[in-house]
């Protein structure tokens, strides 16, 4: 097997806030292997979104990298200098946005931008603007000659973040960061997008990471998942293990709690109890212990580790009973 | 789904609907033209002295009459167009290339450099622009150049504090991560990205303040720090004229109606042009 084309270990990160330190990342580990898609799920806050800063390098000015590594491709970013860095982005790690109404510039037309993209690449106007015209087309925007006339606001949400998906494999990066693609467009659209985007991997052959709190997306479109909890990881496997046979409480409430699995028409929908702790000031043991219905004494006091073999979980329930 | 529109199709769709803009947009375009052709369109020479017919009201020779020294009024009032064109177009563009790169500089650059810049542009700012010129004038003599000079410092931190405003605005925009996210250097995006999505307000900034400039020119002119006679000029127009209002009220009229026509055109059109680009007021069309 090829080694993996991301490689986190063991990465911290903390915000310096006027309370003191957040620490908005605990011990992170997470493997992209080569050509899967991999799913982050949890809720809003747990961390997704600082991760995939710090996996681009652009964490906002008051984050701090405590420890861990971020290896890709056998690179440790965290040790490129800001230029190298740079050079990666957009060529062999690109990003999708959450919201394609704003990550469009509106006063430059499509293709315009599109051009824009190509930055790097030395070839004429034209042999540029012809691959803007193909990427167009394996996105399956119709008419993509007229289409990069056109500004932003003339396309449609799915057209935009179709625009968006074609951009960001422009250069054909090994690694393409989806950051809830499809939380801003409709059930439909999203389904078409999911499956666009699962052609697309294939035909490129690119790793996925695809950040979501829609399972029925990440059941959809992902080979693993990892579950992310307040800041940690809480549970990781592939698809199958982690839909099929939860490990960790947070993970079956997760599932419980995803509408599309409720059976019985009820009025009200099924939460998660509780908030997330703060994470300026931690508590001992293990995060979600508050929220959890099993808590046991051992949870307060020991702060559990992510233990099992390709289906991980961090959870003393796992350990005491083997 | 509307066609593509260009920018200039855009706007002049836009000024259709807007009387007042296209009232705006004709008077200036008759001043501009009126004063560009001076040299053709002015029957006398501007500087050409008759002091046999002082102070004459408008005939069929001189049709808004002569000054105290018998010249021409129209001739003059054409000409010192020219110096209010001039002086505007420099101090301008100057003042709005200036106040774009510091703005632009404080906008997305380091914390220091923003709070360093911006104290400049209040210093400058918070002195009274008529002090001011007077204190320069002191010290180097009027003149039309000086006048430029003076106009430029104080409008560069106009400008820039319009597109430092801006661009901070941009600068949390999805738009601008995106394209750190996909390796844009800072140049690249201030050239590609910030620069096309400030222009819009910046020349409409500019367009509005046009009638400013040319107060202020004439302004001076009238106080006497400006140009020189016998070069004429709207301001010093006004001044000759003011001295010999009991004698005649033509120099006054004739001084006055251009830069009234100016400041009303130039702010139709500004305001014309800021509602047809303004985003809020775009979307409602669409």
């Amino acid at each position: 097997m090829n080694p993996p084309v991301l490689d986190i270990q063991g990465l911290s990160i903390n915000y310096q806030t006027e309370l003191g330190p957040l620490q908005a990342l605990r011990d992170v580990n997470l493997v992209v292997p080569e050509g899967k898609i991999i799913g982050i799920v949890g809720e809003s806050g747990c961390g997704k979104s600082t991760l995939i800063s710090a996996i681009i390098r652009l964490l906002a000015p008051n984050a701090q990298i405590k420890q861990g590594s971020v290896n890709f491709k056998g690179k440790d970013l965290l040790s490129l200098s800001p230029e190298q860095m740079r050079s990666l982005r957009g060529d062999e790690i690109s990003m999708v946005f959450q919201d394609p109404m704003t990550s469009l510039n509106p006063v430059l037309t499509i293709g315009r931008q599109m051009s824009d993209v190509q930055h790097r690449n030395t070839s004429s106007r034209s042999e540029k603007n012809a691959r803007s015209l193909m990427m167009l087309e394996r996105v399956g925007i119709p008419d993509p000659e007229t289409q990069l006339q056109r500004y932003p606001h003339h396309l449609s949400g799915g057209m935009r973040q179709r625009v968006a998906i074609a951009m960001a494999l422009m250069a054909e990066p090994a690694l393409l960061i989806a950051d809830e693609p499809t939380t801003a467009l409709d059930a439909t659209l999203e389904v078409q997008i999911i499956h666009r985007l699962k052609e697309l991997q294939r035909e490129f052959g690119c790793s996925i990471l695809f950040i979501s709190h829609h399972l029925g997306v990440i059941a959809e479109l992902c080979d693993e998942v990892v579950v992310m909890y307040a800041g940690e990881v809480v549970e990781s496997g592939s698809l199958r293990e982690v839909f099929i046979d939860p490990k960790h409480p947070y993970t079956q409430k997760l599932l419980e709690c995803d509408p599309a699995r409720i059976a019985q028409p009820t009025r009200e929908l099924p939460v998660i109890e509780g908030s997330l702790p703060n994470l300026v000031n931690l508590p001992a043991g293990c995060i979600f212990r508050e929220r959890c219905s099993h808590a046991m004494t051992r949870c307060s006091a020991e702060r559990p580790v992510l233990s099992g073999g390709h289906h991980q979980a961090a959870c003393h329930l796992l350990e005491s009973s083997p | 789904m509307t066609k593509p529109r260009g920018l200039i199709q855009h706007t002049f769709s836009g000024l259709k609907k807007d009387p007042l803009g296209m009232t705006g947009f004709v008077l200036v375009s008759i001043i501009l033209l009126l004063t560009i052709f001076a040299p053709w369109l002015a029957p006398y020479d501007p500087l050409d002295i008759n002091v046999n017919n002082r102070l004459s009201s408008p005939s069929a020779a001189h049709w808004l009459g002569t000054d105290q020294l018998g010249r021409d009024i129209l001739s003059r009032v054409l000409f010192g167009g020219q110096v209010a064109l001039k002086v505007s177009l420099v101090a301008i563009s100057v003042s709005m290339a200036v106040g774009l790169v510091l703005g632009m500089l404080a906008g997305l650059g380091p914390r220091w450099l923003d709070r360093i810049l911006v104290i400049l542009f209040d210093t400058v700012r918070s002195f009274p622009t008529i002090m001011f010129a007077l204190a320069i004038v002191a010290l180097t003599g009027p003149s039309l150049n000086t006048v430029i000079g003076v106009i430029i410092i104080t409008s560069i931190p106009v400008y820039a504090r319009v597109v430092r405003t801006q661009t901070r605005a941009l600068r949390e925009r999805d738009f601008i991560l995106a394209e750190r996210a996909m390796g844009a250097s800072t140049g690249r995006i201030l050239r590609d990205h910030v620069l096309p999505n400030i222009a819009a307000p910046l020349f409409i900034l500019a367009s509005m303040d046009v009638p400013a400039v040319v107060g202020m020119e004439a302004g001076l002119s009238f106080l006497g720090l400006g140009v020189s006679p016998p070069t004429p000029s709207w301001g010093s127009i006004l001044n000759d004229g003011y001295s010999y209002l009991r004698n005649s009220p033509w120099p006054i009229i004739a001084g006055g109606i251009p830069l009234i026509a100016i400041t009303l055109g130039f702010t139709f059109f500004g305001e014309s042009l800021r509602d047809i680009f303004d985003p809020k007021l775009r979307r409602k069309d669409q």
